[in-house]
């Protein structure tokens, strides 16, 4: 039947076309003498992170192509779950480990390493167009966002005395965020404790657009997303009872802009920690991460700091 | 106003309503093309089509994410063509009208409609953990393959029931048995519409990020698949993280990588009504 035998051909072209297009790209695994690091090392966690260690293992290729570095985003919770089950060799994370998440580490008899890596400063923002603020405390930021204001602090005029009677508008990270979670618990004393009636969005680049849009908007995310949005939005300063303070380089990284402000961490398994390659990484991580954080939006440690994360990791390599 | 002159204007008006309800979703689609072509379509050359991903922008390129999305496309038209298409063929053609029989119908007409990141979440449980296969190509193409297995399946039994039962009843009172039907007169005659339903999950299949993400695919891969077993990300992903990323640099990418994938997701339609027009023209009995 020719008919038939044509068209089985037609639909084995379709498909051996298709995989050609896949098998070109094989590579030679077998390359590489015995100098040069091999092996893959899996990432995964928050996305907060993830610019970083993105940036890290995009240099790592430099000096070591022959180590395949993947980098997921999980989450900061979601790379815990993979890091526990021994799925990853290095997690990326916005808070430390929780206590639950420790015990499912000793359960599968995963030890780890914790290394603060940078900073990253959480920015209030407001429209260009406001001229009634300069600065908000701790407690007026609470009174906007904690449980309790749902449906009741409406107006700007509420705040503060000589603020206008509009409506005020509220922009945030989702819940799912570690981003929220770290500023409801800086601000409302408890995590996951906010009012609901703002608008969410997980795409800091959509807050951007809402904040600056609307002249009687107020929100929150993360420094990175403010330094690449300058002249659309204008920064807050926050008083946490020792004086006005505004997000910046220097006062992030000396930790004058208190409370929100806080570091961020790879977590690194200790049975990944015997091999080569994932030493180097780590090392070469932390060598470079202080150029790299700057460059991605977020704030370097002191060198002090570093060094002794070094030193901490260091110690940590289980000795043969 | 008499009565024929109030129907005329009634007419008149659904038709206009008509023709805003069909151009409505057309005039999103010339406004997204727009937009999107606006702003990225300077982006792509052909450094943008071999780059790695990059945290500077401008160096940052589609190729991982092209060569994954073209593996996991491959690998699911492989598992899910044979499979569907079996499973159409029994339903339409064996299956015996039997209270089973229909249930089956129910459930695979209810799959259908089963949001795509339960079948992520399945994935995972059963292809990453349990089978062990880990966040590579081979799981994320088996998840796809259940996300769209339904959606061939109804449509190759749609396409077998559209070849006229005369066909089928002349084959076998000539004393063709029923795989002989099926296979020399029924499938040959609704090739064409089988291929179109497989190729229409398939560009459906291509642009599922939820799925993906769940069962492992990854932000930052910097090499392309050389197995089945390999870690790997795919456009839709790519996207997303660039549309996330503060850096203006990126929501171009974005807006360039979007565009490589309408085309392919338009090359494969393409591809589909050719074979189909194809096809169908040669059926003349």
């Amino acid at each position: 039947m020719k008919k038939t035998t044509k068209i089985i051909l037609g639909v084995a072209v379709i498909l051996g076309l298709a995989s050609c297009g896949g098998n070109t790209e094989n590579t030679d695994e077998n390359s590489g003498d015995e100098k040069t690091l091999t092996g893959s090392i899996k990432i995964d966690g928050s996305s907060t992170v993830y610019p970083i260690t993105e940036a890290i293992a995009e240099e790592f290729r430099e000096i070591a192509p022959e180590v395949k570095v993947t980098v997921g985003v999980s989450g900061t919770g979601g790379g815990f779950k993979k890091f526990a089950r021994n799925e990853t060799a290095i997690s990326d994370a916005s808070r430390p480990i929780k206590d639950k998440e420790k015990v499912a580490c000793e359960e599968n008899g995963i030890g780890y390493v914790q290394l603060e890596v940078a900073y990253d400063g959480l920015a209030v923002l407001i429209n260009p167009a406001n001229d009634w603020i300069d600065h908000l405390t701790v407690e007026e930021l609470k009174k906007i966002w904690e449980p309790a204001a749902q449906g009741v602090i409406m107006k700007w005029s509420q705040i503060r005395d000589g603020f206008p009677d509009e409506e005020i508008h509220l922009f945030g990270p989702g819940v799912a965020s570690g981003t929220y979670d770290y500023f409801t618990k800086a601000i409302c004393g408890e995590e996951g404790a906010s009012r609901g009636d703002y608008t969410a969005s997980e795409d800091d680049n959509v807050l951007v657009q809402g904040i600056s849009t609307d002249k009687y908007g107020l929100g929150f995310f993360g420094l990175a997303y403010y330094e690449e949005n300058k002249d659309k939005l204008k920064l807050v300063g926050v008083d946490g009872g020792k004086g006005v303070v505004t997000p910046t380089q220097a006062t992030v990284a000396d930790g004058t802009y208190q409370p929100l402000s806080r570091p961020i961490f790879i977590y690194v398994n200790d049975k990944a920690a015997e091999r080569e390659e994932v030493v180097a990484f780590v090392n070469f991580y932390l060598e470079l991460v202080p150029e790299i954080a700057q460059e991605v939006g977020y704030i370097a440690l002191p060198a002090a700091e570093y060094a002794k994360q070094v030193e901490k990791f260091n110690a940590f390599i289980p000795k043969k | 106003m008499t009565n024929a002159q109030k129907n005329r204007i009634i007419d008149k008006s659904f038709q206009v309503f008509g023709i805003v309800c069909t151009f409505f979703g057309l005039a999103i689609l010339a406004i997204l093309i727009y937009n999107i072509v606006i702003e990225g379509a300077a982006r792509i050359d052909w450094d943008f089509m071999k780059n790695l991903p990059s945290r500077r922008p401008q160096k940052a390129g589609i190729f991982t994410a092209v060569m994954g999305t073209i593996w996991v496309l491959v690998l699911t038209t492989l598992i899910s063509f044979p499979i569907a298409v079996g499973a159409g063929i029994y339903l339409e053609e064996y299956a015996k009208k039997t209270k089973l029989a229909s249930l089956l119908e129910i459930n695979i007409a209810n799959l259908a409609g089963v949001p795509s990141i339960i079948y992520g979440l399945l994935g995972l449980e059963i292809f990453v953990r349990i089978f062990g296969l880990g966040g590579s190509v081979l799981a994320g193409s088996l998840t796809l393959s259940l996300l769209i297995l339904p959606i061939i399946i109804v449509a190759t039994r749609e396409a077998l029931k559209a070849v006229p039962s005369s066909i089928k009843d002349a084959s076998m009172a000539m004393g063709a048995s029923k795989w002989q039907t099926i296979w020399n007169q029924t499938l040959p005659a609704s090739i064409g519409g089988v291929l179109t339903g497989v190729i229409l999950a398939i560009s459906r299949a291509i642009g599922e990020t939820a799925p993906l993400i769940v069962v492992g695919a990854l932000a930052y891969v910097p090499f392309a698949p050389s197995s089945p077993m390999d870690e790997f990300t795919v456009m839709p992903i790519q996207i997303f993280n660039w549309v996330s990323r503060p850096q203006h640099g990126f929501s171009v990418n974005a807006a360039a990588a979007i565009i490589v994938l309408l085309l392919i997701t338009f090359i494969m339609n393409g591809i589909a009504v050719y074979f189909r027009n194809k096809w169908q023209k040669k059926i003349k009995w």
